[in-house]
């Protein structure tokens, strides 16, 4: 018996008692259909991520003051003094991989405006910071290298803080309060966001760092670079001889840490992608939970119906079915039940994963795998348990499932 | 006059004069449940020929059921041979069994065993399925069958929707349908009304007047063994007469003495009223 005719046999003894097959696959429905919608949307979260990630460019390399043990005691970012520009345009110099850096240092201030005001972070950078961060200036333009030679108190906003302050009015060439000195404004920055860890990254003012060291915090190292690379393999290659360069500037003995931290893009990536799908894969593997739940009710609806066709069976072999036709017909049954159950969990799992996105304007990634995966799992789930009642249904005795009543 | 033999040997009770399809040789068997051994036939040697119509008949516990089961090719001998149309099968395995049942054998069981919700030409279809033939053969031959006992025009109609009369002439259709030499009944009147067990009874016999269709049909009533040609009697798990049937019963004929459903309807109607009339009345 070819396989095309045990499949319409299997079909139409399904359809028979439509309603119990609809029940039959519901489980498997269900487990495919959560698993997809999962799957999708985890991925559609890893995308965004990814999509946040390249948005701070793709060959940047972070180097930050202070790691994460300095001296016993936990530092973390910015509590460590040693990282200078001197050591930035060392780095420059000696490192060929590195195409360009920009000394960057932070300070809390009160920003006015008017009658508004707002408590913001103002960075002190070089104009090539925008560069290295693909942050392009969307109104007016960044304060220039002559500006920062001579600490001249300008500013350039970003998106958020210039909508607190200036509404719709124009900020450019209007003098802002920062602290208590007066800034002109040069520029406003377009719309970066939240960064991967939810914080909003317009939510900043930029101003010349010697501005920034002489006139606002009154210190001379940094709080971090940001350099890149010439290229993105560049950037990764790069992390080795900055690490040697600065240990020997900082004269670091060998055993003891570094007292700065080194990122790539690359790293930052991966560690975000790390963990999303490691979230989307412990969801997923819970949600295959009720696959296998779907696939035990289908082994005992399999056996239940074996033993309701019992006669059914007799007659067949009566005929001259063999223990082979018996047991594929059952288990052809069962994989049909348990795959067609799959393409319909697949249409609910992709239709449900689109209403969420829709919902919560998330975006899902419909994942190719994941379908693949689906229906190769709902075919390994039918075989599975169907397997025990086609054997069931095979081993009858005809003469005995003749007489059974 | 009958003529009775107290062994099974005898040329004189075969009936047919085509060549021996079915050949037991001191067939024995023996089921064994644990503790007790059940010897169900202790040595039965019988030859049917092409062509005959025989009726196996007992009490329960003879053999009858057991000698069916063995004819059938659902059971194998536990001693002795069982030659089908010339080859011994006593000693082939169960899927060889499944071919030759499929191949030549057909059977009709006393409570139809049809499949529910499907059509007629479905299930005369079923041994066709296990034949390896192509769909549109498959429907050819159903079909074919279904006219042979008259209800091709039921071929989409439901075991729900046919009367019992109707679904034994679908099953009898299913066990022609691949044309085998041998048709196998069991009880096939067992669930029928008396006036639709004759009906059955003219259609297999018509198949072994005019086809030559080789019939052994298992019964324990005399009436409907009458029909077939020669009588096997089963007692003990042995052969105890094998004899041809005198008098035996025209089906057409008997049909056309009893009344037809709408005769027998008003005759019915007729009694109900008189008796109607008598509780009525003051005793």
């Amino acid at each position: 018996m070819d396989f095309m005719n045990t499949f319409r046999l299997a079909l139409r003894a399904l359809a028979r008692n439509k309603m119990r097959s609809a029940l039959t696959m519901l489980g498997i429905i269900i487990g495919v259909g959560a698993v997809i919608a999962v799957v999708s949307i985890g991925q559609g979260a890893q995308y965004l991520v990814q999509q946040g990630i390249q948005a701070m460019g793709t060959n940047a390399v972070f180097i930050s003051a202070g790691s994460n043990r300095a001296g016993g005691v936990r530092q973390g970012y910015g509590g460590v003094k040693t990282l200078t520009v001197d050591d930035m345009n060392a780095v420059l110099q000696e490192i060929p991989l590195i195409k360009q850096a920009a000394p960057a240092l932070s300070n809390r201030q009160q920003v006015v405006f008017g009658n508004q005001n707002w408590s913001t972070t103002v960075t002190g950078t070089t104009p090539n910071y925008f560069d290295i961060r693909t942050w392009p200036v969307q109104q007016g333009s960044a304060f220039s290298d002559e500006e920062v030679d001579i600490a001249a108190n300008v500013c350039v906003l970003g998106a958020t803080v210039e909508k607190i302050l200036f509404g719709d009015q124009n900020p450019i060439g209007q003098t802002v309060r920062v602290g208590n000195l007066p800034f002109r404004v040069d520029g406003v920055l377009e719309s970066k966001g939240q960064n991967v860890t939810g914080q909003d990254q317009d939510d900043v003012i930029f101003a010349p760092y010697t501005t920034v060291q002489r006139k606002i915090s009154g210190i001379t190292w940094l709080q971090f670079i940001a350099a890149s690379a010439v290229s993105q393999e560049a950037s990764v290659a790069s992390v080795a001889p900055i690490t040697s360069l600065l240990r020997e500037r900082h004269r670091i003995r060998t055993g003891d840490d570094d007292d700065f931290l080194i990122r790539t893009q690359a790293d930052i990536a991966d560690l975000q992608n790390q963990t999303q799908s490691t979230m989307t894969y412990l969801l997923g593997g819970i949600a295959s939970v009720s696959l296998l739940v779907g696939g035990i009710g289908i082994m005992n609806i399999m056996l239940v119906s074996v033993t309701e066709r019992t006669r059914e069976i007799g007659v067949r072999m009566a005929v001259g079915a063999t223990e082979e036709d018996v047991r594929r017909q059952f288990l052809v049954e069962a994989v049909t039940l348990s795959m067609l159950g799959g393409f319909i969990g697949i249409i609910f799992g992709l239709v449900g994963s689109a209403l969420i996105s829709n919902l919560l304007s998330w975006p899902t990634l419909i994942s190719g795998k994941a379908i693949i995966a689906a229906v190769i799992f709902s075919a390994a789930v039918g075989i599975f348990f169907g397997y025990y009642p086609a054997h069931k249904a095979a081993q009858l005795d005809p003469i005995e499932a003749l007489r059974y009543e | 006059m009958a003529e009775e033999t107290t062994s099974a040997d005898s040329p004189n009770a075969t009936a047919g004069s085509g060549k021996p399809v079915i050949r037991l040789e001191n067939v024995f068997k023996t089921y064994d449940l644990g503790e007790i051994q059940v010897q169900a036939l202790r040595g039965v040697s019988l030859e049917i020929r092409e062509g005959e119509f025989v009726a196996v008949m007992g009490p329960s516990g003879s053999g009858k059921s057991t000698i069916m089961n063995i004819l059938g090719c659902l059971d194998r001998p536990t001693k002795g041979h069982y030659f089908l149309d010339g080859v011994d099968v006593s000693g082939m395995s169960k899927s060889e069994l499944a071919r030759i049942r499929n191949r030549k054998l057909g059977f009709v069981f006393q409570q139809f065993n049809l499949l529910s919700r499907t059509s007629a030409l479905e299930n005369v279809e079923l041994p066709t399925v296990y034949a390896g033939i192509s769909p549109e053969e498959r429907t050819r031959r159903a079909m074919d069958a279904l006219t042979r006992v008259g209800l091709a025009s039921r071929a989409g109609h439901h075991p729900s929707q046919l009367s019992g009369g109707q679904q034994q002439r679908v099953a009898i259709a299913r066990g022609l349908v691949n044309r085998p030499s041998i048709l196998l009944a069991d009880e096939p009147t067992g669930n029928l009304d008396s006036r639709t067990s004759v009906e059955i009874m003219e259609i297999l016999q018509t198949l072994n007047d005019e086809q030559g269709l080789t019939i052994v049909l298992v019964t324990h009533e005399p009436d409907i063994a009458q029909y077939a040609r020669r009588n096997l009697l089963f007692r003990d798990g042995k052969l105890k007469r094998d004899s041809l049937v005198t008098e035996r019963l025209n089906a057409r004929e008997v049909l056309k003495s009893l009344p037809t459903p709408e005769e027998q309807a008003a005759e019915d109607a007729v009694e109900e009223t008189q008796r109607l009339a008598k509780a009525d009345s003051p005793a």
